[in-house]
């Protein structure tokens, strides 16, 4: 019998890692999502949301943590199992098509390694831009605390931000798209019935995540600094 | 009166394991839509060898009734052609029209060499199932069939995923080279009866290990294989697969 550690390598191991991190990177953007959000709430519900955040202290560096593992997880697993796949088959089709039917080979499933690279990338320019961008300093509720909604809203004034971070949130559908229902099929979950009912919960929810997402960039940018649904 | 057509074909030479490859142009004229493709193909080497300039075109078959899994054509990018749940043999020329262009590959996977032409050795498969091992419960000989109860649905589901025949498919169709389904048909059939209850954890470690080192890749949930699969057999054999190797790794621990 292979250890614990040993049977997480294997390929179905890694089919599971990837399936527990996808998921919990799920669960990530829905609270994500959630706290963009408010800005559309009072003048500084987002401000005050993000100094909530970045008060919790320890606790906050142990989701980075746990958050950077999953995603770098999920990013090597998937990297590998794209490596693998040019080893198992050196000398490719020079015809190829998929049998439609049960087969879930869509423009989603076949740019899974392209979309995920993409995401990849913009991870580490969207920390870069908003958690380490620099910010001025207001006073709320009688405490400092960065004025991060000043930062978004300036920095989606940027016709290459907005529609920049559009595009990366219509490639985060398509991975989604997939992913969802990949995920709870690694981790065991298929079912004669309810699969195709996850799947189709994925796609509906891939959409919502994409278009909850890419509306806070466009709006921004087209509705300018005096946006009527965002209050000062 | 059966229809008459002309088919053009694009099939796969290759001389042997190592040599380079390459499709090859042929058109066959009077091609009766009621032949098998395979037949199609023997009416093709027919010709072939009455000219005298080159071999026949090598393919595999055996029973041409879709129980055996010999057959194993690419077809215009299709493993086994474009009909679902249907062999290579059993693919009827009645599905083209006069003048169609089909192109014809072997499988294609590491694990699965071309040895001549369209002809690839599955050894892999093989070596798969053995790793497999054997059941230690006295089974008995026919009479016995009856003396250890088998819930009727747990047989029809053993039953559904012992209609594998092994063609490999599922290997040809999916995009990563994965053979999940395979080794999980075998799996989920085997792991649920009771004379394979014994060896469950063992078996499921040993043929899932094996199936990595011969050098499929990883699956990632496409379900090609399934669009692909001559019996139709479901992905959820992947994800009982996936089950039984986690639960036979848990319970190596507690040993």
């Amino acid at each position: 019998m292979p250890s614990f550690l040993d049977a997480l390598k294997s390929q179905v191991g890694r089919k599971i890692l990837t399936g527990i991190t996808g998921i919990g990177l799920i669960i990530f953007i829905i609270f994500h999502l959630i706290g963009n959000l408010t800005l559309f709430g009072d003048a500084q519900a987002f401000n005050e949301y993000t100094y909530a955040l970045e008060s919790l202290g320890w606790i906050l560096y142990v989701l980075e943590a746990g958050l950077a593992i999953a995603f770098l997880l999920h990013a090597y697993i998937g990297i590998s199992i794209w490596w693998n796949r040019r080893q198992a088959r050196p000398e490719g089709y020079v015809k190829y098509q998929s049998k439609g039917g049960p087969s879930k080979q869509t423009w989603a499933s076949k740019t899974m390694i392209f979309t995920g690279i993409v995401l990849l990338v913009f991870l580490v320019i969207h920390i870069d831009t908003f958690k380490f961008g620099a910010t001025d300093t207001i006073m709320l509720n009688g405490h400092e605390a960065r004025d991060l909604k000043d930062l978004v809203i300036a920095t989606f004034q940027q016709p290459l931000y907005a529609f920049g971070y559009t595009a990366v949130m219509i490639l985060l559908g398509l991975h989604l798209g997939h992913g969802f229902w990949s995920a709870f099929t690694s981790l065991t979950m298929k079912h004669k019935e309810y699969s195709s009912v996850i799947y189709t919960v994925g796609v509906i929810f891939a959409i919502l995540m994409a278009v909850g997402f890419l509306f806070i960039p466009l709006y921004i940018y087209f509705a300018g600094p005096d946006a009527a649904l965002i209050s000062y | 009166m059966s229809k008459e057509m002309t088919i053009h074909l694009k099939i796969w030479r290759q001389d042997g394991p190592d040599q380079p490859g390459e499709l090859v142009d042929y058109t066959l004229d009077n091609v009766n839509e009621h032949m098998s493709f395979l037949e199609m193909l023997d009416v093709l080497n027919e010709q072939i060898v009455a000219k005298g300039e080159e071999e026949p075109v090598e393919f595999d078959y055996d029973c041409r009734e879709g129980i055996c899994g010999s057959c194993n054509l690419v077809i215009n990018g299709q493993a086994h052609g474009p009909k679902a749940m249907t062999c290579s043999c059993q693919l009827h020329m009645r599905n083209y029209e006069d003048g169609d262009t089909i192109v014809v590959e072997p499988f294609r996977a590491k694990a699965f060499p071309v040895i001549k032409d369209l002809v690839v050795d599955r050894s892999a498969f093989d070596r798969i199932i053995e790793a497999g091992g054997y059941v230690s419960v006295k089974t008995g000989s026919a009479p016995e069939a009856n003396s250890i109860p088998v819930e009727k649905s747990t047989a029809d589901t053993a039953f559904d995923y012992a209609t594998c025949i092994g063609c490999g498919a599922c290997v040809a169709a999916c995009p990563n080279g994965s053979a999940s389904l395979f080794t999980g048909a075998k799996l989920a059939h085997l792991n649920r009866l009771p004379q394979g209850k014994p060896e469950k954890d063992e078996r499921t470690v040993a043929m899932v290990e094996q199936m990595e080192e011969e050098g499929f890749g990883d699956c990632s949930n496409y379900a090609e294989c399934e669009a692909v699969c001559p019996k139709g057999i479901s992905i959820s054999a992947i994800a009982e697969m996936r089950r039984n190797y986690m639960s036979a790794a848990f319970a190596g621990e507690e040993a």
